[in-house]
């Protein structure tokens, strides 16, 4: 049996009257790609931010590795190895690239009270900061600073950040999201090559993407994880196609 | 290639801050070359109030906090100076204990670091919980807290302020000359320079100021920055006390005047002036900000009128500060055209 790496279950989410998550649940497994698609508004982001520990669940429990992160807050959770790539860019614009990236480094090499040393010279930070952006192919930008990257760059450096947490899991938020064709063809590359080494969730729209890379695809409508299943399995599912592809 | 490391504190910014200091060194020399002391007394007035203004900008330009209470712990360095040489003359007994005083600063600059960190830490520990205005507005209490302690200190003067008769020293050497003190005053800006320098480029620094701009990207990647907040607070109140109390040595005198609320404002103006993006540029701010009030009030008596416009035209027309000035001044550096 495959281990999971997440485990969601009766998970509810109520903005007032709107219940943005209904009794969800969810699973991730080692090394698996596993998408959520679903109509816009359907709760995939509000999702993504409980799991990560920006939104607080009404109800239900999320577990990491089997164990119950529920209320952990953002950063401990991130500590523990989950990393997101945001869907609108939050990066810092007054730093080079590679520090972005950095960034992502530094968290999980402990504590940040080093005052004397140099961080634009510490190669403890900047290897592998280094390498996280020749994952992503942003390397050669390296010493650029964020307000002169293109969009596409930018959803890159975003990756990047993710991936020199070293994560767990990594949440993918739209990663293709206004992108041209080509940038796109890119990132779906991009994010095959990483298919098997990291427990991936991907949250997409472009219906190519998701069902090439995608292991499981689970449908979200209101709030609702409404099948799991096989990109196959979900393709030919008559309640799927009724509320979501038939259109 | 660029330049990868272009985080970190740059060569340029590290000769800019020694050439700062270095001009600062050759005032005494050119006032006596010039017969005119005065000159010392205004260059002590910008150093000790540079230090202040350095370390504000640390809360300020590196943490993205306005404080408003920087003033106040101004202040209570000032005190801790100016009681603990009250207390040459007359010891504090404490059952079979006697406490006596000092006005030695290798006593008194220690402990004026102390007690300025240490309520430094209390209010940033209170106040970092919050942010944006009313950050400020908890900031702004705590000043008129300090503000209005020190004038119930009848003891020591209440309204009136603290005179302190006795002679400063420092490791028992006399002190109290001018130009002796004014280098004392200078080797301590340069050493807190240096180490604020360091400080913004470090790992420390990084923290501090990404989460000044994106605080979603510190706490996701999983940092929470409060507590580098609270450390960047403490250590800007530390040399914030520091200045205090040079400045309460130099003038022998310490009052409740020294650290009004609007005292707190012309620390940030001195920062914002001189430019914020650089742990230098604040030196820059002091500099003109204590030249221009010196100038302009011997002039008229209005002059805070043309002070504010002459601030305003430098803080809109180079929205760096005169650190932006520089840049302009300055041929770019040869060799470096990518």
């Amino acid at each position: 049996m495959t281990h999971d790496v997440l485990d969601i279950a009766g998970l509810n989410k109520w903005f007032g009257g709107l219940r943005a998550t209904n009794d969800i649940m969810l699973s991730v497994r080692e090394g698996e790609i596993h998408a959520i698609i679903g109509p816009n508004g359907a709760g995939k982001t509000t999702l993504l931010s409980q799991i990560q520990g920006l939104l607080r669940p009404d109800d239900g429990y999320i577990k990491l590795d089997g164990e119950d992160i529920t209320y952990e807050p953002a950063h401990k959770r991130a500590r523990r190895g989950i990393a997101r790539s945001f869907q609108i860019t939050s990066l810092i614009s007054e730093f080079p690239v590679i520090t972005n990236a950095a960034l992502g480094v530094q968290a999980r090499l402990g504590h940040s009270f080093r005052f004397w040393k140099q961080a634009g010279s510490d190669l403890e930070l900047l290897e592998p900061a280094l390498e996280a952006l020749r994952l992503v192919g942003l390397d050669r930008r390296a010493g650029s600073l964020v307000r002169d990257l293109s969009h596409g760059e930018r959803r890159q450096l975003e990756l990047a950040i993710a991936l020199a947490q070293k994560p767990r899991l990594l949440l993918l938020d739209e990663p293709m999201a206004g992108m041209g064709r080509q940038d796109t063809s890119r990132m779906i590359s991009l994010i095959a090559g990483l298919k098997g080494q990291y427990s991936i969730i991907l949250i997409e729209h472009d219906m190519d993407a998701v069902f090439t890379l995608a292991d499981r695809i689970s449908v979200l409508v209101a709030g609702h994880v409404i099948k799991t299943g096989t990109p196959e399995q979900i393709r030919n599912d008559a309640d799927v196609r009724a509320a979501y592809l038939g259109h | 290639m660029a330049d990868i490391t272009a985080f970190s504190t740059s060569r340029k910014d590290a000769l800019a801050a020694v050439a700062l200091i270095a001009m600062l060194a050759l005032v005494p020399p050119a006032a006596w070359l010039l017969h005119d002391p005065f000159l010392v007394k205004v260059a002590t007035r910008i150093v000790i109030f540079s230090l202040a203004a350095i370390a504000i900008n640390l809360v300020l330009g590196y943490g993205g906090l306005v404080s408003l209470c920087h003033a106040g712990l101004f202040g209570i360095g000032g005190y801790v100076v100016g009681i603990a040489a009250f207390h040459v003359s007359e010891p504090i007994h404490l059952g079979p204990l006697v406490l006596g005083g000092s006005s030695d600063l290798a006593i008194t600059l220690p402990l004026a670091m102390l007690v300025s960190g240490l309520m430094a830490m209390a209010v940033g520990a209170i106040s970092l919980r919050t942010s944006g205005p009313y950050f400020i507005m908890i900031t702004l209490a705590f000043n008129q807290m300090f503000y209005y302690a020190a004038i119930a200190l009848q003891k020591y003067g209440g309204e009136d302020g603290l005179q302190i008769l006795s002679t400063i020293t420092l490791f028992g050497v006399d002190v109290g000359n001018r130009y002796r003190f004014y280098y004392v005053a200078l080797a301590v800006l340069a050493l807190a320079t240096l180490l604020l320098g360091r400080a913004i480029g470090s790992r420390f620094g990084l923290i501090l100021r990404a989460a000044a701009e994106n605080e979603t990207r510190v706490v996701v990647v999983g940092v929470q920055p409060w507590a580098y907040r609270l450390v960047a607070f403490t250590a800007s109140g530390v040399l914030t006390g520091l200045a205090g109390a040079l400045l309460a040595a130099s003038q022998q005198f310490i009052s409740p005047v020294d650290m009004a609320w609007d005292r707190s404002g012309d620390l940030v103006v001195m920062a914002v002036l001189g430019g914020i993006a650089t742990f230098w540029g604040p030196i820059l701010g002091a500099a003109t900000f204590i030249a221009l009030e010196l100038m302009l009030s011997s002039w008229t008596q209005h002059w805070q009128l043309v002070f504010g416009l002459i601030i305003l035209a430098i803080v809109v027309g180079l929205r760096g500060g005169l650190v932006d000035l520089l840049r302009l001044i300055m041929p770019k550096p040869a060799g470096k055209t990518t």
